[in-house]
């Protein structure tokens, strides 16, 4: 028979450790579809590296991949702190993108210390209120957000396609549904030359420490952590749910929606229905890898960029699908799941008596 | 044409039930793991892979019911990864099933294009044909649209009968409406709690799986990338909808089948004057819609998402 035993207090060493074996034993288990696609596995391993970390080229574009990644993991781990089951980043993302399209192609005009601000405000705006309803669906009705969140973003997708073949369609794009360009006073420069890495990069990190302080630091964060673990108890204490979760909604869509503005003013330069490979989604594993720290979020964000990046690079090397990315961003959520169960529970294995 | 033309003819019944095909496969499937405790998002990657793995085994050769076979096979495989990190080790059920969706998905694509490295259009398979059964396809009305379907269309109405049955009328039923109600009184009875919800959630899987696989081998003849698009998550939606019954389940899938028929008839209509994303975006508003109509009397299994744990009292 096998037994868990609660530990009561799991070492510091595992608490950090088993995050980083988790990914260590997903990377490992990928050997398997690769061998059976036929593909040199050391060689393939060591063109991941290098193609993730190899140069500074590389490692540009692996920090470009990061940047969503930053923030939607943060949309995750902030909603998740609070049992707030957000699957919805990837919507938010995308009505974020738009709302800094429309307001950043050309409407309104200004310097750049003005323009920028504006779009990124714009579109976290946007992301956080499209959270609302969902949230207030949960709390007052009894909804699944799970569902809701998930189902809104097949329509955002939609709806962005719409817009995109309408009201936002680029009239110097061929018929291609895709918006006009940001103007140049809205597009976040740079933080290399001639480089991809842009100024989001250094936004999503702002964005991760003020989280991490206002999680640790606030009334508010102690609130919020404090639903999560236990709403009843939390209400009995005085803490209003619906609104805390409010307040958690409009971080996880605000953050979500930045996310949207950094890939369009930042990485893109303008909105497109494949402007995300499904940030939304990874981020979810990215917060989950993390323990829903919001520091440990830039740290698994750029694992799980490397993987994209690097996986990216050794298929076209070797021309093994670049789904392998995917397979083991999904293998390191499991591994960690397993591996967080680990960390608390011992695990005894016990001969059967024979009654007898 | 006028609306109750299009209502009064058999075409159009006959799509609305081939739309609830794979919807009523995967409402059986969740419900059953609902019932049992067990919330299962892996629903859109088990659609997949059984999408998937079923097509390639007839593409490979095993014959279509062996393709089906196959199909069910991999969705209890996903299931049983489920089952296991939801049931014994009783992690969040949310992030388990997201984690199987990814992990299915993923799976299912990198094993299609590792199989099918270049290929610009899909290779196709001979698919299900209508059965055309004597006298009863015959029929005015009724035959057109309910016996000149496919053989996975009418299996899934079997199952709708088959799991009524187990579930209120066998003792195994009882057990596990029982396990997702109130699991210490299951294991006061000498139950294993653990069995019977890491058989459901398996055997809810394959179910699943074969919404997936009657898309590819009887809907269409080809895999396509992204072609689940989002009916998984519908049938989570349905499920609380068909309040865990399986007779609503039937009900629902049609309703829901029906107008998705109807909608893309009234664009031929209409569609000047309306985008075609308003029409796509229908099936999910309308899913949540359902959710919000049902929300105030949705009776949950009331151990659903709460982990159990031998011993516990």
């Amino acid at each position: 028979m096998i037994r868990f035993e609660p530990r009561t207090n799991p070492s510091v060493i595992m608490v950090y450790g088993v995050p980083v074996m988790a990914a260590t034993i997903a990377i490992l288990l990928a050997a398997i579809p690769l061998a059976l696609a036929g593909a040199p596995i050391i060689n393939a391993y060591g063109l991941m590296i290098s193609g993730a970390f190899g140069s500074m080229f590389s490692i540009s574009e692996m920090l470009t991949r990061a940047t969503p990644l930053i923030l939607t993991g943060l949309a995750a781990a902030i909603a998740f702190r609070a049992k707030l089951w957000n699957i919805g980043a990837e919507g938010q993302l995308y009505m974020g993108a738009m709302a800094a399209v429309a307001i950043g192609s050309g409407v309104i005009d200004g310097p750049s210390y003005i323009m920028i601000p504006v779009v990124l405000i714009a579109g976290a705006l946007v992301g956080a209120v499209m959270l609302i309803g969902p949230t207030l669906l949960k709390t007052r009705l009894g909804v699944d957000e799970v569902v809701t969140t998930l189902l809104l973003n097949f329509i955002v997708i939609l709806f962005v396609q719409m817009m995109l073949e309408g009201a936002l369609k680029d009239p110097m794009s061929m018929g291609w549904p895709q918006s006009e360009p940001v103007i140049d006073n809205a597009v976040l420069p740079p933080l290399i030359e001639r480089m991809r890495v842009h100024l989001g990069l250094v936004i999503a990190l702002i964005c991760a420490v003020a989280l991490a302080i206002f999680v640790k630091r606030t009334v508010w964060g102690f609130e919020i952590r404090a639903v999560g673990e236990n709403a009843a108890a939390a209400r009995f204490s005085g803490i209003s749910v619906t609104k805390t979760m409010v307040l958690v909604a409009m971080l996880s869509g605000g953050l979500a929606g930045l996310a949207g503005v950094s890939e369009v003013a930042g990485t893109r330069g303008y909105l497109a229905t494949d402007l995300s490979p499904g940030y939304g989604y990874a981020g979810i594993v990215v917060a989950m890898l993390a323990r829903l720290s919001p520091v440990g979020v830039i740290i698994s964000a750029v694992f799980v960029a490397s993987v994209f990046v690097g996986a990216d690079s050794m298929s076209r090397a070797i021309g093994v699908s670049s789904y392998l990315a995917d397979l083991i961003v999904a293998m390191s959520l499991l591994c960690v799941l397993i591996g967080g169960f680990l960390t608390r529970f011992k695990v005894h294995f016990e001969r059967q008596k024979s009654a007898g | 044409m006028e609306i109750i033309d299009i209502l009064l003819t058999a075409n159009f019944w006959a799509a609305a039930l081939r739309i609830a095909t794979p919807l009523i496969f995967g409402v059986l499937g969740a419900l059953i793991c609902e019932r049992a405790g067990v919330l299962n998002l892996g629903i859109e990657g088990i659609f997949t892979a059984g999408a998937m793995a079923g097509w390639m085994a007839v593409w490979l050769g095993t014959g279509l019911w062996g393709g089906v076979l196959v199909a069910a096979l991999a969705g209890g495989f996903f299931g049983l990864i489920h089952a296991i990190l939801t049931v014994p080790l009783g992690l969040s059920q949310h992030v388990s099933g997201i984690g199987v969706t990814l992990l299915a998905t993923s799976l299912s694509y990198f094993t299609y294009r590792t199989a099918l490295p270049d290929v610009s259009s899909p290779p196709r398979i001979i698919p299900f044909q209508p059965l055309d059964i004597p006298i009863l396809s015959d029929l005015p009305f009724i035959g057109p649209a309910l016996f000149s379907q496919t053989a996975l269309t009418m299996l899934a109405l079997v199952m709708v009968f088959v799991t009524g049955w187990v579930l209120y009328r066998t003792p195994l039923g009882l057990a596990i409406r029982a396990v997702g109600d109130n699991p210490s009184s299951v294991e006061a009875q000498g139950l294993s709690v653990y069995a019977l919800r890491i058989g459901a959630v398996v055997a809810g899987s394959s179910l699943m799986a074969l919404g997936g696989a009657f898309l590819t081998m009887s809907a269409f003849d080809a895999f396509f990338f992204g072609m689940i698009n989002g009916r998984g998550w519908v049938c989570i939606a349905l499920t609380v909808f068909a309040s865990w019954r399986p007779g609503k389940a039937l009900l629902g899938a049609l309703l829901f089948g029906a107008f998705d028929a109807f909608q893309v008839r009234l664009q031929t209509e209409v569609g000047a004057f309306l985008p075609s994303q308003v029409f796509l975006m229908m099936p999910y508003l309308l899913s949540i819609a359902a959710l919000i109509i049902v929300a105030r009397k949705a009776d949950y299994p009331k151990a659903l998402l709460v982990p159990w744990f031998k011993g516990q009292r």
